[in-house]
């Protein structure tokens, strides 16, 4: 048990080290970085899908992976345009678009906690589907002129120099916080996650936790789609596509273990600044949006890798150590001869 | 008689027929609604697209046999396409055998990648081929510096490779891309059951833990695997090539949720260990039936095709995991517990 904690610990001591190395990478390279304007545009540019990384936690932590945020992000803020183009009242459209998620988070929680089918199959239908459908929503067409409030949402600082979304953000991490490494909820959320059936068996409704879990999620992600609305002042049916990519390796790369019940939230925060102090410095490169997400790609690919080859050098150190050290019985025999 | 035909009849050909059954009333139901429907060029057309879908679909059954997935196979064939086009354009008298297999060694190479990773690396296939995915692709568009290949840069042979006809039924063409993907279809089918890789993949994909300890060597075994699903989205890619022929840097984007839904649809169990190439085939088929035709009712958004993707898979995943998981059971208890009169008795319903 200790080992793992420390595995952790310094997990999280390397990402502290390389968020110091390209934090600084950044201060070098450009001369505004350390503005706090510039700060709140690192946060801005990607408050979407880091208000969903939150929730992917809790998720991934579970035992579970939820493919189908992406698509729930674009569905609801199709679902929202097409509202206002018929010329619904701005707050019916909001609240409907949370309605939407709430209802296709609790399809997936269905699926997955009732049914018992595996997530990642449940969650890649839905995927498709939640698509399809913003894509039967808005062909292909895009809407835009929302009122000016609305856009104020996702662009204007609300409270001092901090827009709306940030401040749920960092609301919604302490409430994250509280929930997940200071509840009994949160406990139910690490027990499931390391072994489903003993939760079971010593009567944690698991599948009352998941069901929430993935209502949370679904809701999450339309409110997170809104955001993206206001922010980019038009919705396409192609909105927030891909952004599960990012999403997933925020959570993974914040050493949540893929296989469920290990990971902390701050884990997560580092990785999150990580990512987005990443994604900064190569835009000051020149490096193109697509070779970004290919860097994400490999960081995903690595967040699960480097931890695996630890595990195994570890271990066949451990291996040898044991080997070169008889034990003491092996010891007296030998002596006895 | 009842075990002959418990023998021949197991859940998993009930599952195929079913499939089969479903796309002739697709077909019929469409018919109904659409003047012409059933036309050779309709034909000629689904052979085509299905023909690409599908020997994707084999790699993919492949590797989703041994209980894992592999999301990368668009960006792959989306590669492969390019360079070889790329390729092509700028060698216009490259042997034609060749063409195709730098293309399938292409695709292998990307495949070693992934296989290497998910199998020796221990990273869960998911996350791998998530990031390979966004890899691949970011490569494709960085390197290509965003170009386009054009048709009529392609030599004279990848040109008329589409439209050539070997025999033709009545209108119905028989034509090289098709032709490879049935052989494609037959002799993995032929690998599935008679060899030793085959059996191995469903024994890993029924319980990898098992298999290990029976001795298996379950890497090199999914390692193999990856890198076939590989070079079979190579070879798709160099026919994406010659049926599309101009080829820009998001070609075949998002072909990886076809190629999921047909395996799916097909009936290979996602968790591994059941299905086969056939399967794969016809549900490769039925998704291409439901997006050609829905292009051409009026009446309907084409756009639903994602939406109705979604629910197929969702169906087919729910059907394998709530019905036929019993039905295999079922089929395991009674082979082993019933004798013939036994069985007979239950089958006249006595």
């Amino acid at each position: 048990m200790t080992r793992i904690s420390e595995r952790f610990k310094s997990w999280e001591g390397l990402l502290l080290v390389l968020l110091v190395a390209v934090v600084a990478f950044n201060i070098i390279e450009s001369p505004v970085y350390l503005g706090g304007q510039n700060f709140v545009n690192l946060f801005q540019l990607s408050i979407e899908k880091i208000m969903v990384a939150l929730v992917m936690t809790f998720i991934i932590i579970n035992g579970e992976i939820d493919l189908s945020v992406a698509s729930m992000m674009g569905l609801s803020a199709c679902v929202l345009a097409t509202l206002w183009r018929l010329g619904q009242p701005m707050v019916l459209c909001i609240l409907v678009a949370l309605i939407v998620g709430l209802i296709g988070g609790a399809f997936n929680g269905f699926w997955i906690s009732m049914a018992g089918l595996p997530s990642l199959a449940v969650t890649l239908a839905t995927l498709i589907m939640y698509r399809g459908l913003a894509l039967v929503l808005l062909e292909d067409k895009s809407i835009g002129q929302f009122p000016q409030w609305f856009n104020d949402l996702g662009q204007k600082a609300l409270f001092g120099p901090l827009p709306l979304a940030l401040v749920i953000f960092f609301v919604g991490f302490i409430l994250a916080l509280v929930i997940l490494q200071y509840s009994g909820f949160g406990r139910y959320v690490y027990v499931i996650g390391n072994n489903r059936d003993v939760a079971r068996y010593s009567g944690v409704r698991v599948q009352r936790v998941k069901m929430s879990i993935f209502i949370a999620s679904g809701f999450i992600a339309a409110l997170a789609g809104i955001f993206l609305a206001a922010r980019l002042g038009a919705v396409r049916g192609s909105t927030a596509e891909g952004f599960e990519l990012d999403i997933i390796t925020m959570v993974l790369l914040g050493g949540v273990s893929i296989f469920g019940g290990t990971g902390t939230l701050f884990g997560v925060l580092l990785s999150i600044l990580l990512v987005l102090n990443l994604r900064n410095g190569m835009g000051l490169l020149n490096i193109s949006g697509n070779a970004q997400t290919g860097v994400i790609g490999a960081l995903l690919i690595l967040s699960v890798l480097v931890p695996n080859l630890a595990a195994r050098v570890q271990a066949e150190w451990n291996r040898r150590r044991a080997a070169s050290q008889p034990p003491a019985a092996v010891k007296q025999a030998v002596s006895a001869e | 008689m009842t075990n002959t035909l418990r023998r021949y009849l197991r859940p998993q050909q009930i599952r195929e027929l079913s499939l089969l059954l479903l796309i002739i009333v697709v077909l019929i139901f469409f018919s109904t609604q659409i003047e012409n429907y059933l036309s050779p060029r309709f034909f000629n057309r689904i052979a085509s697209d299905v023909a690409i879908i599908a020997v994707v679909a084999v790699g993919e059954t492949l590797v989703v046999l041994t209980r894992n997935v592999d999301l990368s196979v668009g960006s792959i064939v989306g590669v492969t396409a390019y360079f070889m086009g790329t390729y092509l354009g700028n060698n216009k008298d490259l042997n034609p055998a060749l063409a195709v297999g730098m293309a399938i060694g292409l695709g292998a190479a990307l495949g070693v990648i992934n296989g290497a990773l998910v199998a020796y690396g221990r990273v869960p296939a998911i996350i791998t081929t998530l990031g390979t995915l966004a890899i691949y692709r970011a490569a494709l568009v960085e390197l290509s510096g965003a170009k386009t290949v054009v048709i009529d840069a392609m030599p004279k042979w990848v040109q008329d490779l589409p439209s050539q006809t070997f025999v033709s039924f009545g209108g119905l063409d028989v034509r090289p891309l098709m032709l490879t993907a049935l052989i494609v279809v037959v002799l993995f089918q032929l690998v599935l059951s008679f060899t030793q890789f085959g059996r191995r993949l469903y024994a890993i994909g029924s319980n990898p833990e098992g298999a290990r300890f029976a001795g298996l060597p379950t890497e090199r075994v999914v390692f193999a695997a990856f890198v076939l699903c590989g070079a079979l989205s190579g070879l798709g890619g160099f026919m994406f090539l010659a049926r599309f022929g101009n080829i820009t840097v998001v070609a075949a984007q998002g072909m990886e949720l076809q190629v999921i839904a047909a395996v799916v649809v097909g009936g290979v169990n996602i968790f591994g260990g059941t299905g086969t190439m056939f399967g794969a085939l016809l549900g490769a088929i039925l998704i291409n039936i439901l997006q050609q035709s829905l292009i051409r009712m009026p009446q309907i958004s084409q756009f639903w095709i994602n939406a109705l993707l979604g629910v197929l898979i969702l169906a087919a995943v729910a059907t394998d995991a709530l019905i036929l998981s019993r039905l295999r059971q079922l089929w395991a208890r009674t082979s082993v517990q019933m004798t013939e009169g036994q069985a007979k008795r239950i089958a006249s319903g006595k």
